[in-house]
């Protein structure tokens, strides 16, 4: 083991740190940016000029940004999440479960897609140049290219409609058994790994191709290895930098960028929570829930840099 | 004596990218006895290294075998079927690569990947394998045995991977090794060492072998037989002394003139010292964070100081690392020196490039090694020469078209060029296109960085003459920086030896024959001769390999 790893993972963790802070920044003053007065839509009616003042001031709307924002990253770091103003509830217990409902999504579609998308992408790139390796490209540019709203709705359409084989949205709490489970997360899951999928096989077909080109892989080959242990043992292991990125960035998609997914089949996560949160200017709800995406996101990619350096003999 | 190899009537194809077939073997012959190490030499592109994987039943992607026979040991490479061509690789033939350092993969140790044949075709257990390795090791002479299989590629030098390539090909006990240019990415010293070691276990072993090269010193201290191959034909074969001694084919006679030394008329000494044109003084460079001293962590350059007289040639030659390349880019401001004085014709030059004037930007050019990366891909010749006639001389429309005409027709290069892509031209006319935009600027002095070392013997020949050429009549001055003594011998007047970034020796032409210094002495008497018994004669001092020696 090489003294200089912990160095390096030690300053990759600060960056990731001061990335955090730096979004928690942006993202409470972008929300505050938002038009409309929170407090005026609050009262909605009763909105008189007084009782609006008296709001703001109770909810420390009168503050400068500045110490709102500390004050708010105080409670941050400290567990209190704030408190809703749409309701009244502690922001921790409204995502609580919605969290667990994405983790699980995620969760799922990750089993599914990554086993998926690195065995389309490794043979994709075995065979270079095969009608099998033409139609996983043109099926991945194509995935890539259609929008994943058409890509849901068009799976609503043919199987929930037509069809009439699934649900077309999800109803987490009717779920009794097995059966009920499959067909809930069925289309949802299907769709998301269309969306992931495509640039995993990309990016996993190109960083494998490059290096069944290099001069050891074809040592190995006139050494007698087989096929499988070419690609096994000498082409992936020095291709799995970048292959662990694609993965880290694919699947961070999965935590923010399902809003789409979630509010097309009515899917209790997340991201569908932020939306409803926008509507009524909930900020703190708002703020929580684009730091818990950017944690996710740079959680993710903190892995697959930590696993890249890590499978970098150089350093090792 | 039975064959071991026998290739009838060779052909292979490649397919370009535009989906056009030609043939790039032409229906070759070629017979090896057993225990007979035959070489096939000849220049990039002859396709002595196609011909030498066919005999593993290879051929690089693009390429296939179209017809003939390739009988290895009874067994023809070109109609086995892959599992069976698999089951034969490592086991009957192996493979030596030409660079080492990539044919290792980085992220195995060096034993998994020396005893990976045993372990692909079962034949024996690892303990076992493991053990033959260290023996191997031993035999090839290779530092801590014991030890150095435990280390990663990149923990080992160049001349030791090569070594270690040898021994994975020769775990498998295969009764042909295929040498692919072996050495021709190490150093003089370095080349010997490695030479040694192939020669004494093959003889050790009876095994036959195939050594490709281009390089026909190399070749004739170990190839009982020697191929010459132009153009994908065989254009004479023979026994290594018969092919030394009485060449008959045209080609072969220029490869072998290309080394001999040429009768150069230098200009005579004058007898009043002129100024000189370029004098540097303790120049030091070098890399990493500056130290509170003002100097960098790493210095590749340790005070050098020389001098370049007006229409003369300085050679500066030394081993990689010695910092030779880091002093050329010192001089032109490239990498600024960390201290010392530069005076380029009487007047002081700042150490960075950017602050120079554009007079001395322009009077002082370097020409890098590698021509394929120092010219834009995407530019056609007509504007890498053009540029800097534009931005040293002010030159557009028909001038600057003129001008670029003129420029062509001094390297040689028929005009028709100028529309082409560095990609449409060879090595050697790359390079000369390279040299000719140094040309544009109209310098008093060209840094020439390497710039034959990647090219062939017969090429860089040529390119050699041209620069002698062009300083006849432009009155040029050159500092000609290279690995290999040769090539320096060749063009200049005075050679300035350099190791670990220091100057060690200062030779003159007169005294180039007898170097004092001890280091000077091993690199001289290090570079092979195209004498067959010149290595197995060769005595050098223990003591000295002991302390500069390779690796």
């Amino acid at each position: 083991m090489n003294a200089e790893i912990p160095t390096m993972i030690g300053k990759r963790l600060i960056l990731s740190v001061i990335t955090l802070l730096i979004v928690s920044f942006a993202v409470f003053f972008a929300t505050n940016m938002l038009p409309g007065d929170t407090a005026a839509i609050l009262l909605g009616q009763a909105a008189t000029p007084e009782a609006v003042e008296g709001l703001r001031h109770a909810m420390h709307l009168d503050e400068p940004a500045v110490l709102r924002f500390l004050r708010w990253l105080g409670g941050v770091f400290t567990g209190d999440l704030g408190t809703s103003y749409a309701n009244n509830m502690s922001i921790a217990t409204l995502i609580g479960s919605r969290f667990v409902n994405t983790m699980e999504l995620a969760g799922i579609t990750t089993l599914v897609a990554v086993p998926l998308a690195l065995t389309l992408g490794i043979t994709a790139a075995v065979m270079r140049g095969s009608v099998y390796d033409r139609i996983v490209t043109v099926l991945t540019i194509g995935v890539i290219s259609v929008p994943e709203f058409v890509v849901a709705s068009t799976a609503v359409l043919i199987f929930a409609v037509y069809l009439k084989w699934l649900p077309a949205i999800s109803f987490v709490n009717e779920v009794h058994s097995l059966s009920d489970l499959l067909r809930m997360y069925a289309m949802p899951v299907v769709t998301l790994t269309f969306v992931v999928s495509a640039q995993i096989i990309r990016m996993t077909r190109a960083a494998v191709i490059e290096t069944l080109s290099t001069p050891y892989v074809e040592m190995a080959l006139l050494k007698g290895a087989s096929r499988s242990r070419i690609v096994l043992r000498h082409a992936l292991p020095n291709s799995l930098g970048p292959i662990v990125n694609a993965l880290a960035l694919s699947l961070s998609y999965l935590i923010g960028g399902v809003i789409i997914i979630e509010t097309i089949f009515n899917y209790p996560g997340i991201a569908k929570l932020m939306v409803d949160a926008v509507a009524t200017r909930d900020l703190p709800l708002i703020q929580t829930c684009a730091l818990i995406f950017c944690l996710g996101y740079l959680i993710l990619i903190t892995i697959a840099d930590i696993i890249a350096i890590l499978s970098n003999p150089r350093l090792r | 004596m039975s064959k071991i190899v026998e290739i009838r009537n060779l052909r292979v194809e490649a397919t370009t990218d535009s989906g056009r077939r030609i043939e790039i073997i032409k229906g070759i012959d070629i017979e090896i006895a057993k225990g007979e190490i035959v070489a096939l030499i000849g220049e990039s592109g002859s396709g002595k290294t196609t011909i030498a994987l066919t005999l593993m039943g290879h051929t690089r992607p693009g390429c296939r075998i179209s017809d003939g026979s390739i009988l290895v040991d009874g067994k023809d490479m070109a109609k086995l079927s892959e599992r069976e061509r698999s089951a034969v690789r490592g086991t009957e033939v192996a493979y030596v690569p030409q660079s080492a350092a990539a044919a290792f993969n980085p992220s195995q140790t060096i034993m998994d990947q020396v005893i990976e044949v045993t372990r692909i075709h079962g034949l024996m257990t690892p303990e076992k394998a493991r053990e033959r390795a260290v023996e191997l090791f031993r035999a090839l002479s290779l530092p801590s045995p014991e030890t150095i299989g435990t280390r990663y590629p990149h923990q080992v030098s160049g001349g030791q991977l090569q070594r270690l390539a040898a021994a994975m090909a020769l775990i498998g006990d295969p009764k042909l090794v295929i040498f692919d240019e072996p050495t021709t990415a190490l150093d003089v010293t370095t080349q010997i060492d490695v030479l040694r070691a192939f020669k004494s276990v093959m003889k050790a072993g009876g095994i036959s072998g195939v050594y490709v090269s281009h390089d026909l010193a190399v070749v004739a201290q170990i190839a009982d037989r020697i191929v010459v191959l132009k153009g994908g034909e065989v254009q004479e074969k023979g026994t290594t002394d018969a092919i030394l001694s009485a060449p008959k084919h045209a080609y072969t006679r220029e490869l072998l003139a290309a080394f001999e030394p040429k009768e150069t008329q230098f200009a005579e000494q004058p007898i009043e010292k002129p100024r000189p044109l370029l004098e540097i003084e303790n120049v030091i460079g070098g890399y990493g964070p500056i130290q509170p001293n003002g100097l960098p962590f790493i210095q590749a350059v340790r005070s050098v100081s020389l001098s370049v007289q007006k229409g003369r040639n300085l050679g500066i030659i030394g081993e990689s690392g010695c910092g030779k390349s880091t002093l050329a880019r010192c001089i032109a401001g490239i990498l600024p020196a960390n201290a010392g004085n530069i005076v380029f014709d009487g007047k002081e030059l700042d150490h960075a490039a950017r602050r120079r004037t554009r007079d001395q930007l322009r009077e002082m050019q370097i020409v890098f090694q590698y021509a394929d990366t120092a010219l834009n891909p995407a530019k056609p010749i007509d504007d890498i020469l053009g540029r800097p006639l534009s931005f040293y001389h002010g030159l557009s429309g028909k001038a600057r078209s003129a001008r670029v005409e003129e420029l062509l027709d001094m390297v040689q290069l028929p005009k028709s060029l100028r529309y082409r892509h560095p990609s449409e031209l060879s090595g050697g006319q790359k390079q000369r296109i390279n040299f000719a935009r140094a040309l544009a600027a109209n310098p008093k002095l060209i840094i020439c960085d390497e710039i034959t070392s990647a090219l062939d013997t017969v090429v860089a020949a040529a390119i050699i003459e041209l620069l002698k050429e062009l300083q006849r009549e432009l009155d040029l001055s050159y500092i000609f920086i290279s690995h290999d003594l040769s090539v320096v011998e060749a063009i200049c007047d005075e050679i300035v030896v350099m190791y670990r970034g220091e100057k060690v020796e200062h030779l003159t032409r007169e005294d180039v024959k007898a170097p004092t210094h001890p280091y000077s002495k091993l690199l001289f008497s290090s570079v092979p001769k195209l004498d067959p018994t010149w290595l197995d004669n060769l005595v050098l001092e223990p003591e000295l390999v002991r302390q500069y020696g390779g690796a």
